[in-house]
């Protein structure tokens, strides 16, 4: 793959990505791991809330916010 | 009495588990007939409920366990879930699936499956999913999890028969040994290494290859509990030791270091998962069109704040305006019913004083209770839970995220206080939706800082004091009005989140994961009769409990006497000069105390302890409350600072044995009582103080 790598939260709205890994240790980790959030899965950022954060992500199916302090703890690369 | 309990005991235990928001509650009351309040939102079950369901001869104890993503518990509710299906040795689990989101869904399905295999996998939605274009092969499905495969659409009791059927069958069925998903062989090698050993304590309790997953993957949480359902420490035995130490350095060798181990252990399922959709699950690859217009108006940079603020002042204005003429006919009901019980008590000649202590006490508080509080009520709410239903409330915690970030706080403290806007008390409880502690901690604490159920009825006919009139835009204005104290209630909690996350509880804001469901279509009739009639039940039940007692004690106060002069008189003479100081007078502050029980029979106490000694009001008429609040001395000034009291002040007793309950500590209990009485306090008095400084 020859795209850089960059943060979930640099995604912009209505582009999309694949995880590449999860930089989030503890429950953090965990968590975003049972959201599905797993090396490979397809993400789209969805929409932003009023105030620029957090923003709506599209993961397997479901919509799921993330505050920008989270989402830049994974690492994703941005698909065409 | 004894017949029944053995006859229940008897009763198979089924688990319903599943994700947040899947529809499981609807599940649940399709099963067993049991109104347990639901909504379009993750978290709603708080704590577990259980009821009987029938299904021909065969019959079950049905347990609604709070929703969870992961046996891997990160918060309250789902260490409550995981604990149930772990130790609760129920006799089957469904496994209750939204299918437009079935591939996150399956994650959790497959945990449970690695701890039993009495499963029945219910797949709700399945109307939704079919409006959607998304396919699922429910028969495919069923042979790759190897256990059956349902699909329902709960909400107009689709399927629900057909869960029933197979449901009996697989409790009387042979019991199968749990699914095993493959580790890599270093992983399988370690844990071959714990399970015999783990075989041996555990003695069939549980899987012993689910405790040596979990145990490798140092999952404190389950170990805790673990140790406790087993009542020794299995993880500190010699043998469970040398055994864990022993994988473990294994692993490390093998370059399993503690996260790459997690990781593993944990993509298991949701590999899993992803390959079982894939081949079950015909999806179309764009999400719903519909939701995503629908968010970008409701959440939009431009549209979302005044989009809130404006459903929030159309909701508030068509409850009052709504409410006058209900509880003018009330009252005047209430009247007449009066006057014939008077009447009727004077012609059995009963003494004149058991006539006064039943109608002038008991009945009238008892009528203004109902009359001046049922209205609004059972129009809020309806409104409230049509929104609720529809999915909007997640969509506000999401736009407001941003400020509660600011006060380090978690953005699912919106929805504790959106909770605590029907009741103080399930807000509190509520609380456990939110993972970190500390976050919780603060959510209670400022929980009774939204006007609940009982003072929302008090403000409206407070500020129906202030801004009288009938013309339209008067009914605007003080639908206005009350938008604002309401707003006032959010953005004093955001003030005293942000101080007590600056001093006594410190930290910095955990991770937030917030789920935003589909919006589903609300179902209008059935939630406007339900509610409005849960309303009616709630008040009435509550009028007979707390309002007619209130009433006889405030008849005693105010008709035993002591030289002359009533109990009630002395009371509120003492608080007087105290309440004075803050705008109040001495019977405001004496109702606030002695609607402690209750917060709605502060108004109807102010009301009977003006009229002790005089004509009473017609309750719920609001020009003659105005009438005799003026001619008791009160001012606009006397009616903002009883608001803002009623806004802040102590929780009623329910709320704080409920904090008391959750925080399990009589000093974070006593400030949550102290916190915002300071608060109201304080505004009271420096709006006295500025009004009198400018008059």
């Amino acid at each position: 793959m020859s795209s850089p790598k960059l943060p979930l939260s640099n995604v912009r709205v209505g582009q999309r990505a694949a995880v590449a890994n999860l930089e989030a240790s503890g429950p953090m980790r965990r968590r975003l791991m049972d959201l599905g959030l797993t090396a490979g899965a397809q993400v789209e950022c969805l929409h932003r809330s009023p105030w620029g954060d957090p923003a709506a992500y599209a993961i397997r199916g479901a919509v799921i916010a993330l505050r920008d302090c989270d989402s830049a703890k994974i690492s994703v690369i941005p698909l065409p | 009495m004894n017949h029944m309990e053995n006859n229940s005991s008897k009763l198979p235990v089924v688990a319903l588990a599943g994700n947040p928001n899947v529809g499981k509650s609807t599940v649940f009351n399709t099963l067993t007939g049991l109104r347990q309040h639901t909504g379009n939102w993750a978290g709603k079950t708080v704590s577990t409920a259980s009821g009987q369901c029938t299904y021909g001869s065969f019959s079950c104890t049905l347990v609604d366990i709070p929703g969870s993503y992961s046996l891997y518990a990160q918060s309250a509710e789902e260490e409550a879930a995981r604990d149930f299906l772990c130790f609760g040795n129920p006799d089957a689990v469904i496994v209750v699936c939204d299918a437009t989101t079935l591939e996150r869904n399956l994650n959790l399905v497959l945990q449970i499956l690695e701890l039993t295999s009495r499963v029945v996998v219910c797949i709700n939605l399945m109307d939704e999913a079919g409006k959607k274009n998304i396919r699922v092969n429910l028969s495919k499905l069923s042979d790759l999890l190897g256990v059956p495969v349902v699909g329902t659409s709960a909400r107009d009791g689709k399927g629900i028969d057909q869960l029933m059927k197979v449901l009996e069958k697989t409790i009387a069925g042979k019991s199968r040994p749990p699914l095993r998903i493959e580790c890599p062989s270093a992983v399988e090698n370690a844990v071959s290494l714990l399970e015999p050993v783990l075989s041996e304590h555990l003695m069939g309790r549980l899987p012993a290859r689910f405790a040596a997953l979990h145990i490798l993957d140092s999952d404190p949480g389950l170990t805790n509990s673990l140790n406790q359902f087993l009542g020794f420490s299995l993880d500190q035995l010699p043998d469970v030791q040398a055994a864990l130490f022993k994988a473990k350095r294994y692993l490390e060798e093998q370059g399993f270091f503690e996260e790459k181990l997690r990781d593993t252990i944990a993509s298991r399922p949701v590999a899993l998962a992803g390959n079982i959709c894939s081949e079950s699950v015909c999806a179309p690859s764009v999400s719903s069109n519909r939701d995503r217009k629908l968010d970008r108006f409701f959440t939009g940079k431009w549209t979302g704040i005044p989009i809130m603020l404006l459903l929030l002042a159309v909701v508030l204005w068509l409850t009052m305006t709504g409410a006058n003429y209900p509880s003018s006919l009330l009252a005047a009901g209430f009247a007449w019913l009066e006057d014939h019980l008077r009447q009727g008590l004077t012609a059995i000649s009963a003494p004149a004083w058991t006539i006064s202590l039943l109608t002038d006490g008991i009945f009238h508080v008892l009528a203004t209770v109902v009359s001046v509080m049922l209205p609004p009520m059972a129009i809020f709410f309806p409104l409230f839970t049509l929104l609720e239903d529809f999915g909007y409330l997640p969509r506000v915690a999401f736009n407001l995220d941003k400020c509660f970030q600011k006060a380090c706080a978690c953005g699912k403290q919106c929805l504790t206080m959106l909770m605590s806007l029907g009741c103080n008390a399930v807000g509190v409880a509520g609380a456990k939706i939110i993972d970190s502690p500390r976050e919780r901690l603060i959510a209670i604490l400022t929980s009774s800082l939204m006007p609940c159920n009982g003072r929302f009825p008090t403000l409206v006919a407070l500020i129906g004091f202030i801004f009288v009139g009938s013309s339209l835009l008067s009914s605007v204005f003080s639908a206005l009005l009350l938008a604002g104290v309401i707003l006032l209630g959010i953005i004093v909690t955001f003030l005293l989140s942000r101080l007590l996350s600056a001093t006594i509880l410190k930290g910095i804001p955990s991770s937030f994961t917030l789920e935003l469901p589909p919006y589903r279509r609300p179902q209008i009739g059935k939630v406007i009769v339900r509610s409005v009639l849960d309303r009616t039940l709630f008040v009435l039940g509550r009028a007979v409990s707390v309002a007619a007692p209130a009433g006889l004690v405030i008849w005693l106060l105010a008709n035993l006497t002591i030289d002359g002069t009533s109990i009630l008189q002395y009371c509120t003479g003492f608080l007087d000069p105290v309440a004075r100081l803050f705008g109040m007078d001495g019977v405001i502050l004496f109702a606030f105390i002695l609607g402690f029980p209750a917060n709605e029979i502060v108004l109807p106490l102010i009301l009977m302890a003006y009229t002790a000694s005089g004509t009473l009001p017609d309750a719920g008429n609001v020009n003659e409350i105005r009438a005799l609040l003026t001619a008791n001395g009160w001012t606009w000034l006397t009616a903002s600072c009883t608001i803002l009291f009623s806004l802040m002040h102590w929780p009623c007793s329910t709320t704080l044995l409920t904090i008391r309950k959750e925080t399990k500590s009589l000093k974070w209990t006593f400030l949550a009582a102290a916190l915002p009485t300071a608060a109201g306090l304080l505004a009271c008095f420096v709006l006295t103080q500025i009004s009198r400084i400018i008059t």
